[in-house]
């Protein structure tokens, strides 16, 4: 049992809890924060995705111990507040679109999709079919062609 | 057969074909739930707030297929308030309801409809008479707009001010005025879902986000074959002694309970050290032995015989798989059993049935079990049946402290409820232009209806000719199989293998019978009119049974551009469905083409793409548009699912899938590019059902533009099922994977 440190949505939270406990584990059962969801525990489904440092990745598959105490987890809780607003481009061109159906894989989906955004633009280029072909996340209501739509509504204005 | 026999010489016009009549043209699965549900539509309340809004605690599941939102738009539109004005909650188990609570056989809008209209109507009959009194004005003058009554001279009251006055004392009978069809100003039009911004910003809770106190994780070590049982466990001392780990309990297998070894602890991370840790001795399950191959052996030894041919005959059978129920949503519930009283939050859509087994399980009476019906992460018939509760139930007594259960994704896949593998033999006899007879033997394992629809059944079932004779599997075969063409004789007829519904875990996973019924039917409808030399899309039109039924074609042959060039391993299929009172139809496009076909992605399956798909539906009356294009949509992810990639292998009693990289559910690598749900306006003054009716069409669609781009035709569903298999399966012992470490390394 060791403490660990870190900054989750903003703030500087600390828990103890053993070193190898999956950060997944952290956020939901430690520290109550829900949004993201377990879908397999196996860094497959992408349910869980949030955002280390601005990017995305999987807290099934980190141990806690892995997090540095400078690092920033970002869930879809603290989302609105990385672009200083109620909700993220992202969120909106969803609202738009009507993306959801029982909604459990779309916090997921939201953080992949604006990492997504991210890194093509930083790469200076559009979003690409073949860029949201490439999302692992699964949607078991299949709702994809419209997830595609609102990344694509949501890319021009981020 | 006489009949027949007189139009041998018809010529191929569409008035020549043989008229069909099947029992299900005039009642049907969805009759049987909503005459089930009448009796106690009595009981069914809108409420109005102070605040002058209405709420509604909908005696249905909402698992994603929209029907809080549709229900909350029904209710809007009879009272005359604005959508966001109503307040929708999902309501505990009210075992006064009876067949009143079940969400099933996408029924829930056509079973409510009625329903809510009356109590929302009676609700602002109330009001208008009481405002009528309070602004000394004649009813009949009032204008009323988002819950505000204004009079013919300006002055206003409102539903939040009027609660008092209009609430009545006593029950009393009244006559609900109910809107016509036709003044209708919300109902009919897209309208978002009511819980969107709680489902983009995190805050819609499932049922293990719920705050529980002292309900800490727990999860089941579970057998390496379906259904197989603890004999003993070696170590159980040590594992409780593990970091986190609070209680191990022996949980023995039952009807109701799947059971094993359950451990609770601080976090699911050490319930997932605790699983693994344990060894445990099994018995295996009565699935052990059985493969593929075996089970196939024993359908086909089942199978019904066929009526003798009449002039020429194509026949062929078709062979699916099993395949999983698999919600994202793992099946979880969260249980807090007393000595004395039991409160119990899942998603359940047989909420009244799992109250009165859990009272039953916990030798509770009924009224000391509060059985909460949480939002679901998906459904596909998963949640008919109440595993998760009835598990959580079982440690939670065992243990004597509440418990937040869930099962693992791989246990999911392989211990819980799937589609039952089937074949369906489709015989057609033809002669020259004209199909003289139609014959059809569905043989499955056995889908469980344990969940109490049977009770709605035997309730109705007199209502059905030679009802009584008919068990409950074989009446709703009846009552869903059809066939929409005039095709002469039709029979069509089950039967099932494994009755003894222990031996797989099976439930009715979007849908029941139908998308294999149709796909069987739809791909030898192809057969047939290419051996004719007719067009696919006008040998349907012209077989058609129903003028609705054209519709749809007509409205997907036009936006598919129907018939239009294609490159060579690339085609359109059609395909057509008739169920829930409603009719679709669909074109898929196809690219069997190497380059696409050979596509790779990492641990993921790519195969034949789906690059089109033009849908279109008839429900009758649409409530919601933009949500019934939602389900189409979805029906349409499904379809390319089951018809491509999507099954379980059974191998040595156990199935070899255990993760979503292993069953190949669409992902975004085959998902259409192009996707176009057309919804016609109403035909009808009743809403038919949607949640399932997306599936066979887009199936069947994608089934004959796979036979057309190939020349293969299919006859084995999903097509890739005796392809090697592109994954190395997880083990059987330990049950579940530990999660991996390397998170960091995928960060992108």
């Amino acid at each position: 049992m060791s403490t660990h440190s870190f900054v989750l949505n903003g703030k500087p939270v600390s828990v103890d809890c053993p070193d190898d406990v999956r950060l997944l584990w952290v956020l939901r059962d430690l520290l109550g924060v829900t949004g993201p969801k377990y879908g397999c525990g196996l860094e497959v489904c992408k349910a869980c995705t949030c955002h280390i440092n601005g990017k995305a990745f999987n807290p099934c598959a980190v141990p806690v111990s892995d997090i540095q105490s400078t690092d920033e987890i970002t869930t879809i809780e603290g989302l609105p507040a990385t672009v200083g607003k109620d909700l993220h481009p992202m969120q909106e061109a969803w609202l738009d679109v009507d993306v959801a159906q029982c909604g459990y894989c779309q916090p997921g989906q939201i953080m992949a999709a604006v990492a997504l955004v991210k890194e093509a633009k930083a790469a200076g280029r559009s979003v690409s079919d073949a860029d949201l072909d490439g999302l692992r996340n699964v949607c078991r209501c299949g709702t994809y062609p419209r997830i595609r739509k609102a990344i694509e509504a949501a890319a021009a204005q981020m | 057969m006489v009949v027949a026999a007189a139009d041998l010489r018809a010529p191929a016009r569409a008035d020549a074909a043989i008229p069909t009549v099947q029992v299900v043209d005039g009642f049907d699965l969805t009759d049987v739930l909503t005459g089930a549900a009448l009796p106690t539509a009595g009981l069914i309340t809108v409420a109005v707030n102070p605040d002058g809004t209405a709420s509604f605690a909908l005696p249905r599941a909402e698992v994603g297929q929209g029907i809080t939102t549709a229900i909350a738009m029904v209710i809007a539109e009879e009272m005359d308030l604005a959508l966001d004005q109503v307040h929708m909650t999902l309501a505990d188990a009210r075992p006064e309801l009876l067949f009143n609570q079940l969400t099933g056989g996408s029924n829930s809008v056509h079973s409510l409809y009625n329903q809510v209209r009356v109590a929302a109507a009676i609700a602002k009959g109330q009001l208008t008479a009481a405002a009528a009194k309070a602004l000394a004005t004649p009813a009949q003058g009032l204008k009323i707009k988002h819950g505000i009554i204004r009079a013919p001279d300006g002055r206003a009251t409102n539903y939040g001010s009027l609660t008092k006055k209009a609430a009545a004392r006593r029950s009393k009978a009244v006559v609900a005025r109910l809107k016509s069809p036709s003044q209708f100003s919300l109902v009919g039009t897209p309208q978002r879902r009511i819980d969107a911004v709680a489902a983009v910003t995190g805050q819609k809770q499932f049922a293990l986000d719920l705050d529980v106190p002292n309900a800490l994780p727990t999860m089941v070590c579970r057998p390496p074959t379906i259904n197989g049982t603890v004999q003993g466990v070696a170590n159980l001392d040590q594992v409780k002694a593990m970091p986190g780990v609070t209680d191990v309990a022996v949980i023995p297998h039952s009807k109701l309970v799947a059971g094993g070894v359950a451990v609770r602890a601080q976090t699911f991370g050490q319930c997932i050290d605790a699983v693994r840790a344990l060894s445990v001795n099994w018995a295996p399950g009565p699935a052990a032995g059985k493969s593929d191959a075996s089970v196939l052996g024993d359908l086909q030894q089942a199978e019904l015989p066929m009526t003798p041919a009449l002039g020429q005959a194509l026949d062929q059978r078709f062979t699916f798989y099993f395949r999983p129920g698999d919600p994202l949503e793992t099946n979880c519930a969260v249980a807090d059993v007393r000595p004395d009283k039991a409160e119990i939050w899942s998603c359940l859509k047989s909420p009244v049935w799992a109250q009165e087994q859990l009272a039953s399980l916990l030798g509770l009476s009924v009224g000391n079990v509060t059985v909460h019906v949480t939002e679901g992460g998906g459904s596909f018939g998963r949640h008919l049946f109440a595993d998760a509760a009835f598990e959580a139930a079982a440690i939670s007594k065992a243990m004597g402290k509440p418990v937040r259960l869930m099962w693992h994704r791989t246990d999911n896949f392989r211990q819980g409820r799937v589609h039952p593998m089937c074949t369906s033999r489709v015989r057609i006899s033809y002669l020259a232009n004209n199909v003289l007879a139609f014959d059809q033997r569905h043989t499955s394992v056995a889908t469980d209806f344990g969940h109490g629809l049977g009770e709605l059944l035997s309730a109705q079932v007199s209502n059905l000719p030679d009802g009584n004779f008919l068990a409950y599997s074989q009446s709703i075969f009846t009552l869903t199989a059809n066939v929409p063409y005039n095709f002469g004789a039709v029979t069509q007829l089950l039967n099932e293998v494994y009755n003894d519904d222990v031996t797989f875990n099976t439930s009715s996973v979007r849908n029941i019978y139908s998308p294999e019924v149709t796909t069987a039917k739809e791909v030898m409808v192809d057969q047939v009119a290419k051996k004719m030399g007719q067009d696919p899309l006008q040998f349907r039109r012209a077989f058609a049974r129903d003028d609705r039924m054209k519709g749809v074609l007509d409205a997907v042959a036009k936006a598919a551009s129907w018939g239009r060039s294609m490159p060579a391993g690339a085609a359109q299929g059609i395909g057509v469905h008739h169920e829930y009172k409603a009719f679709a139809a669909c074109v898929a496009e196809i690219d069997c083409r190497a380059a696409t076909v050979n596509r790779t992605v990492k641990d993921g399956y790519t195969g034949p793409r789906v690059t089109k798909v033009v849908f279109a539906v008839d429900v009758g009356l649409p409530i919601n548009p933009l949500g019934l294009q939602a389900q189409m949509m979805g029906g349409i992810q499904d379809a390319i699912a089951q018809a491509l990639s999507y099954s379980l292998h059974l191998q040595d009693g156990h199935f070899l899938e255990g993760s979503w990289d292993n069953a190949y559910y669409t992902r975004q690598w085959n998902v259409p590019l192009d996707v176009q749900v057309i919804v016609l306006p109403a035909t009808g003054t009743d809403p038919g059902g949607a949640g399932e009716l997306g599936v066979a069409a887009a199936m069947a669609a994608v089934a004959n533009a796979y036979a057309r781009a190939t020349g293969n035709v299919p006859t084995s569903f999903p097509i890739n099922h005796g392809a090697p298999l592109g994954f190395d399966p997880l083990p059987t012992v330990p049950p579940i994977p530990q999660s991996p470490t390397d998170g960091l390394s995928e960060v992108h």
